[in-house]
């Protein structure tokens, strides 16, 4: 049951992701990727971590992704079908290719080191963090550094999205 | 007693599911007359009263109406989109619903073994799936604007999607000082820790301890189903009928139907978290869900009541409300609460 509930949402999430880069009219670009992230949210919900695809939801599938609608929706792209298809260029075309190339070689990687094994073992290994009070204890404790820093990063973007805003007044 | 291939408890589970689905629709075309009764009232002139009993059947004959309607669609518009837009809105207002407990569990009078819980599912994160869903409807509204290809549909979404971003934010502080008291974020057992009296009178609701975060909450709710005095996305004089003015028949009528399902889900959501859902002296538990009926019923008369009293704010005035008074205020009350659950334990 698990299993194929797995290969559908993974299949969904796939096939929604390809969606979004083949699509030539954004808004449909958008819609797929909100597709594809309420797909990797049942995987959550697979891996015994409901809070974390709850989250998923609300804060990709919905706060980040109606301000890309919004986005989409005011600059009133229609399609993509008036750019010229060379816009890029055969270099950056190049460069684009020798970084998913490593992106693909990484994850692979990453994925080796992994082992088969953590795959098939079942939910009882991977520590079920799904109560709250658990979530906020690891996140001060063990990962205190990465919730700082993270925190540190979203202060320079907002820091950032205020300057160049302001830039005109 | 059934015969034993039929498990009894997974058919409590469907027929509960199906009437819960009934009472929604149900819900919806009783909103549609107490809003046309409450209005004409407040107007002082009778409101619907050829269509059955004093009216109540005059949704009813709304909806034939609008079935026999003809489908129309702009040329223009994006064919996919623009009937999948109601889809997305309907099934979201009937989705968020399904975490929320109404009522204590019941055998039904020892015809089940387990004991049902009067709810469609208890999610242990409830509050946060309420708070998923309502973000997602939110496409309903954006895409239907969008799809239209129609300068007022496409303004009515626009001003729609910021409206929710902003308010959104206030909603889940507030929510988040619910969860702080109760430690927990199921809504079954944020509604059990309310249960009980203080000095045997005041009953132990949130809303005792915590007026500003259901202020808040209510005032955030108003704005996240597009209600008056925060009805900007359809603002009539403005936009015609903002995101669904290109929209005619059964499309319409979804859309019509998911914000009145969207009302009962947001009073049926604030009962559960300040106002101790189907706690309350006099009846017995078991009639509890009576109780979460009269509170729910009180909420949404006050809706009704809301939009015939108040006019609808500027645009720019929603926008400085939303950012530079109830969102900092939402803030101080989490970081209060947060101080007193410390303090006190």
């Amino acid at each position: 049951m698990d299993v194929v509930a797995f290969y559908i949402f993974a299949a969904i999430a796939i096939l929604a992701s390809l969606g979004v880069v083949g699509q030539r009219n954004p808004m449909h670009s958008v819609m797929l990727l909100i597709v594809s992230f309420g797909a990797l949210a049942g995987l959550y919900v697979l891996l015994d971590a409901p809070f974390t695809a709850v989250t998923q939801i609300i804060i990709y599938a919905g706060a980040i992704m109606v301000l890309f609608l919004f986005v989409v929706m005011l600059l009133n792209a229609h399609t993509e079908d008036d750019i010229p298809k060379t816009v890029l260029g055969p270099r950056a075309i190049r460069i684009g290719v020798l970084l998913s190339l490593l992106l693909g070689l990484e994850v692979a990687y990453a994925l080796s080191k992994l082992g088969i094994t953590s795959f098939t073992t079942d939910s009882g290994t991977i520590a079920k963090i799904s109560s709250v009070a658990q979530i906020g204890v690891q996140l001060f404790t063990t990962h205190a550094f990465a919730f700082e820093v993270t925190s540190i990063l979203i202060l320079v973007s907002m820091v950032g999205a205020v300057v160049i805003a302001g830039r005109k007044h | 007693m059934l015969p034993d291939f039929i498990n009894p408890t997974l058919v409590a589970h469907l027929v509960l599911i199906f009437i819960i689905f009934q009472i929604l629709v149900l819900s919806a075309a009783f909103m549609v007359w107490m809003e046309r009764k409450v209005c004409a009232y407040i107007q002082d002139r009778p409101g619907p009263n050829r269509v059955g009993p004093a009216g109540l059947l005059q949704p009813f004959a709304d909806v034939i109406k609008l079935l026999m309607k003809e489908d129309l669609k702009p040329r223009a518009a994006d064919t996919f989109v623009f009937w999948l837009a109601p889809i997305i809105s309907t099934a979201t207002a009937f989705a968020a619903f399904s975490v929320v407990p109404f009522g204590s569990e019941t055998t039904l009078f020892g015809l089940l073994n387990e004991p049902l819980r009067l709810e469609v599912t208890d999610v242990n994160v409830a509050v946060l799936v309420v708070f998923a869903i309502a973000s997602m409807g939110i496409y309903g509204v954006v895409l239907a604007g969008w799809s239209s290809n129609s300068k007022y549909s496409l303004l009515g979404g626009l001003r729609s999607a910021a409206q929710m971003i902003s308010y959104e934010l206030s909603y889940g502080l507030a929510l988040a000082a619910v969860v702080m008291l109760a430690g927990s974020l199921s809504l079954r057992e944020i509604v059990t820790n309310q249960s009980g009296y203080w000095w045997y009178v005041i009953p132990k609701w949130y809303v005792f301890l915590q007026p500003v975060g259901f202020l808040i909450f209510m005032t955030a709710g108003v704005a996240e189903t597009n209600r008056a005095p925060f009805d900007f996305p359809e603002a009539e004089q403005e936009l015609v009928a903002g995101y669904h003015t290109e929209y005619s028949s059964m499309a319409f009528a979804m859309f019509f139907l998911a914000e009145y399902i969207n009302m009962v889900t947001v009073s049926a959501v604030a009962t559960s978290l300040y106002l101790g859902g189907w706690f309350g002296p006099l009846l017995p538990e078991w009639l509890g869900w009576m109780w979460f009926l009269a509170k729910v019923l009180f909420l949404l008369f006050f809706y009704v009541w809301m939009r015939w009293t108040l006019p609808r704010y500027r645009y720019d005035q929603l926008m400085e409300f939303g950012w530079k008074w109830l969102l900092p205020v939402a803030v101080l009350n989490l970081i209060a609460t947060a101080a007193l659950v410390i303090w006190l334990g």
